[in-house]
């Protein structure tokens, strides 16, 4: 194989959230309408690699992705040793806020999945001028807890390794294997408490089942793809979510599980590419 | 005797004959029970090798690890493509059909062992229609 590099590049961005200082990691590739992606809970923007390395995507969209603070290679704040971490509705709006504002986008597509599709609900939701369309993926108004979430960061039990092994299963059976175990290692290099405390937004703080009829998709049409395989946020919640959002689009992923874009990204980019076409 | 112990058969060899997955559980050592409601089933766990495996019912089981789902649960997670929530074990935890008991500490602190173990008897996926498809 000869050596090659991929059209995506990787800068590092200094802005303030919320007061705070922060150095975070921004990827880019691509022209043209603004595409932020956001990444699942206990990982980074490595989730979209398939998503910037696809010619026709990059032909019309700018496709950006950063890493969240405390995640992939965007630091923690300083002092983040005195801190247990854990993300909020509103923390995790005003990143997304600052970041477009920063990097002055012009009414972007919001695309996340996990509690990246949670978040572009919430933006819908509050801010649905500033937004052209959001797509949310595997995404779910609330999850109910399935299992001790004290287990992902205890000192006897190591961290990648069981937030790797909890989330292994969400993933399609038919996955690319090369793929499924990138997946996966981006689980296991989180640091330690980063996806229980990802959790605290998608599974307790983030709940918004009694406010999501009131998303707007005339100002800010509202795109659902969930995989087939995914128990977290399941096809049946997200066909129930979509009847009480008038407007919104659900397409149901065959094959697929709750990492669509990082587990499989071929598949996933055959069912993203009709709903990037009807984004203009 | 239940269909179990077959599909058992089947796990023991599996694990003990793949070295990847006995390396990766070198510090499991557990008791494990299985049990399907109908009947019971005991695996002797020794860094990551199955030493035993016994068949109830018990008298006075000891173990460490419980494993409790009906036997439709059970053989509807060793289809050769399983259905969606019935791949994982973590889905059938989710679905409430799977309850895991007893000291939870080797199953979390291994759990990628675990996963792999209990998916054992699994036969070989068929290729998905799409993709055979492709290839002809």
């Amino acid at each position: 194989m000869s050596a090659r590099f991929e059209p995506i590049t990787g800068r590092y961005l200094h802005l303030d959230i919320e007061g705070v200082p922060h150095r975070v990691y921004v990827e880019e590739a691509g022209q043209g309408i603004p595409l932020l992606c956001l990444h699942t809970a206990g990982s980074d923007t490595r989730q979209f690699r398939g998503v910037m390395n696809d010619a026709r995507v990059r032909e019309r969209f700018r496709v950006i992705a950063f890493d969240m603070p405390w995640h992939g290679k965007s630091s923690p704040p300083a002092g983040w040793q005195n801190d247990e971490y854990r993300l909020t509705t509103r923390g995790y709006a005003a990143q997304v806020l600052a970041i477009c504002e920063a990097l002055e986008l012009e009414r972007p597509v919001v695309m996340g999945c996990s509690i990246g599709g949670r978040i572009v609900l919430q933006l819908a939701l509050d801010h649905p001028r500033r937004f052209r369309a959001a797509i949310g993926l595997q995404s779910g108004a609330h999850v109910d807890p399935y299992y001790d979430v004290s287990w992902l960061h205890r000192p006897d039990v190591h961290g990648g390794e069981v937030c790797a092994g909890v989330v292994s299963g969400l993933i399609g059976p038919n996955a690319p294997d090369a793929e499924r175990w990138e997946t996966l290692w981006h689980y296991m290099q989180g640091g330690p408490g980063v996806f229980k405390g990802d959790l605290y937004f998608y599974k307790i703080d983030g709940d918004i089942r009694e406010k999501i009829a009131a998303i707007d998709t005339s100002l800010c049409p509202l795109y659902l793809l969930s995989g087939e395989y995914d128990y977290s946020c399941t096809p049946a919640e997200t066909l129930d979510f979509a009847a009480r959002v008038p407007g919104a689009q659900a397409t149901i992923m065959s094959g697929l599980g709750h990492f669509p874009m990082s587990e499989d990204p071929q598949r996933f980019l055959s069912y993203l590419h009709p709903v990037l076409d009807r984004i203009r | 005797m239940s269909e179990m112990v077959g599909w058992l058969d089947r796990l023991v060899k599996a694990v003990n004959e793949d070295p990847h997955l006995t390396q990766r559980g070198r510090h499991v050592d557990c008791l494990m029970l299985v049990d399907t409601g109908a009947t019971q089933h005991l695996l002797d766990i020794r860094r990551g090798r199955i030493e035993s495996l016994s068949h109830g019912p018990f008298v006075m089981p000891r173990w460490d690890l419980a494993l409790r789902a009906p036997l439709d649960e059970w053989l509807a997670f060793w289809a050769p493509l399983p259905a969606p929530g019935h791949h994982d074990v973590f889905a059938l935890i989710k679905r409430r059909v799977l309850r895991v008991e007893g000291n939870l500490h080797p199953f979390m602190a291994n759990l990628f062992y675990f996963k792999a173990v209990l998916a054992a008897p699994r036969p070989a996926q068929p290729m998905p229609a799409d993709i055979a498809g492709a290839l002809q």
